[in-house]
């Protein structure tokens, strides 16, 4: 896979004298999806503005598909499709309208058969001559995703896109962002919901500060980061954690419950030894159940360190 | 140039238009009948001629500028603004569009809605006074030229605009009155010398005198100097427009 979109040491700074991007430097493969989880005023938002064109960069490089995004904007733009975080529609427009406005903005011919098929697969299709006022929330999200494939994009950007939505159209989400993804888009999504990064994307990344902490693949985040747990049942009630055990530096969540943090990646987890021990101070096992730190927990960790580092 | 992008501009902003017809066509039309009645019957009616035109006839240009410069600024800077308001203009700016063809397709839907209903207002004209147009072309010119150029005039507004009071300020409190005072309803020559030297500096002089020229053979200022002030306005407001879309100022961050 060759990377679509390149970022070099990207900076916005503001008049203010505030700096949203910290010298962001990311490649996304085609085809891929990426979540950039980041809290509140992390850069998120910066970050896709800027390589959309809605905001001015202040310094570093940006290309699409190798297109420089000023001196080739023209070419760039037209590779990316741009779903924003706010529902801003013309309300008394229609459906298939805005859609086809939507097209030819980007300078593509009238095609009403791609319309057409745009519409019907994000079930818009029977909606299509509604007025954009007249159509829930959730419709309205799709009417947005509807416009940003308008124009055949390969790259889209989602910028938290089922923020404020229930749970049940966050799934139809995920399921139109894995259709788009097997259409070949590339994918880059923001979003606060970790269970959404978890579900949908190839790589994580996270933002915060305008710097971006970290980008890695899903999967092997989850591995290197992710700290295994074992929760030790007992079935006597104690007070505190006997001293015999005080070298496993075991938590007692409650009376009945002993937690063992451990690496995956270590050579030995001590799993063995530690039953054993606890076997051996008196204690009668009566359950063990293992938990893996969720990627919450992970982007939690991370932000809370940089916090710290920089205190 | 990308002509698919500005026909889609404009094309979404005449479907506005047509979807306002009432609001579009029939109050400019009432607004103009109410203007005959009132100085065309009523105060026409003791006024017998102004350089051998009737004076319902005589203001025919004038009321038409009146509504063309109005409707030109409201248009455009409602055209502009609106997106701005509810959000919608992250697409434009996200689109490969130069600011020539943004321009194009807000400023030039801005002006044909004014140019119909500048024609409107001269057709029901007809119905009140007879008039026999001298210079059809420099007519029709005069009237494009004013469109085209107030228009970017509200495209301007509408992008400085930061609230819907803003938006209205300049047209009612600069452009009304230097229309009003610009020799819509009478002839500069009708005032004191002092008055008539004053009215020189106003702009909107040149573009109604010019326009009345091409109706009436008469102009209060001679006709190239007309063309010129136009010109240059156009110019000024193209200007204004290409640094704001360099400088991104108050649409890009």
């Amino acid at each position: 896979m060759s990377a679509i979109l390149q970022i070099k040491d990207l900076r916005k700074s503001y008049a203010g004298g505030f700096e949203a991007l910290k010298g962001v430097t990311l490649d996304i493969e085609e085809g891929e999806i990426i979540a950039l989880l980041g809290p509140n005023g992390a850069g998120k938002t910066t970050l896709i503005s800027t390589v959309c064109g809605i905001t001015t960069p202040t310094s570093g490089s940006v290309t699409v598909g190798g297109y420089d995004i000023i001196d080739d904007f023209r070419d760039a733009r037209s590779l990316i499709g741009l779903v924003p975080q706010e529902i801003a529609l013309e309300p008394f427009e229609r459906v298939i309208n805005t859609v086809r406005f939507s097209r030819g903005l980007f300078g593509k011919s009238r095609k009403d058969d791609v319309v057409e098929g745009i519409l019907k697969k994000l079930s818009l299709w029977d909606k299509k001559d509604n007025q954009l006022k007249e159509l829930s929330g959730g419709m309205k999200r799709r009417v947005l995703i509807a416009k940003a494939l308008a124009h055949e994009p390969r790259v889209l950007f989602l910028d938290e896109p089922t923020a404020g939505v229930d749970v049940e159209l966050r799934k139809d989400m995920w399921d139109i962002v894995a259709d788009m993804k097997r259409d070949g888009v590339t994918i880059i999504l923001t979003t606060h919901y970790i269970e959404e990064a978890e579900a949908i994307a190839d790589r994580v990344g996270v933002i915060n500060n305008g710097e971006l902490l970290l980008v890695e693949d899903k999967a092997r985040l989850m591995q290197q980061l992710g700290k295994k747990q074992l929760d030790v049942q007992i079935s006597t009630p104690i007070d505190a954690v006997p001293d015999s055990l005080a070298g496993y530096a075991l938590d007692l969540r409650d009376p009945t419950t002993l937690t063992y943090s451990y690496d995956v990646r270590a050579e030995r987890t001590g799993i063995t030894q530690l039953l054993g021990d606890i076997a051996e101070a008196g204690l009668q096992l009566k359950d063990v159940v293992t938990r893996q730190s969720s990627l919450e927990d992970i982007f939690v960790g991370l932000v809370q360190e940089e916090e710290e580092a920089k205190a | 140039m990308n002509w698919t992008a500005i026909r889609a501009i404009y094309i979404f902003e005449m479907a506005r238009f047509f979807r306002t017809l009432l609001q579009s066509f029939v109050s400019p039309v009432i607004s103009t009948s109410l203007y005959f009645v009132v100085f065309g019957a009523a105060i026409g009616s003791r006024i017998d001629e102004v350089d051998g035109v009737s004076y319902g006839a005589f203001i025919v240009p004038g009321l038409i500028l009146l509504t063309v410069m109005t409707q030109s600024i409201s248009n455009a800077s409602f055209a502009i603004y609106f997106p701005k308001f509810i959000g919608t203009i992250f697409e434009v700016l996200s689109a490969p569009l130069s600011f020539v063809e943004v321009v194009i397709g807000y400023a030039g839907a801005a002006a044909t809605k004014s140019f119909i209903i500048g024609l409107i207002i001269l057709v029901t004209s007809f119905f009140f006074v007879d008039i026999a147009i001298q210079h059809h072309v420099a007519m029709l010119l005069f009237l494009v030229l004013t469109c085209i150029s107030f228009s970017l005039m509200g495209f301007i507004i509408g992008i400085w605009a930061k609230n819907f009071e803003q938006l209205q300020l300049v047209p009612l409190l600069i452009v009304t009155p230097l229309v009003f005072l610009g020799g819509s309803f009478y002839s500069i020559s009708m005032l004191p010398p002092v008055w008539q030297t004053i009215s020189m500096f106003n702009p909107v002089v040149y573009l109604i005198s010019g326009f009345r020229w091409a109706f009436f053979g008469l102009s209060d200022v001679p006709v190239g100097a007309s063309l010129a002030a136009i010109a240059l306005f156009t110019c000024a407001c193209l200007a204004i427009i290409g640094w704001i879309f360099k400088t991104g100022w108050r649409i890009r961050q």
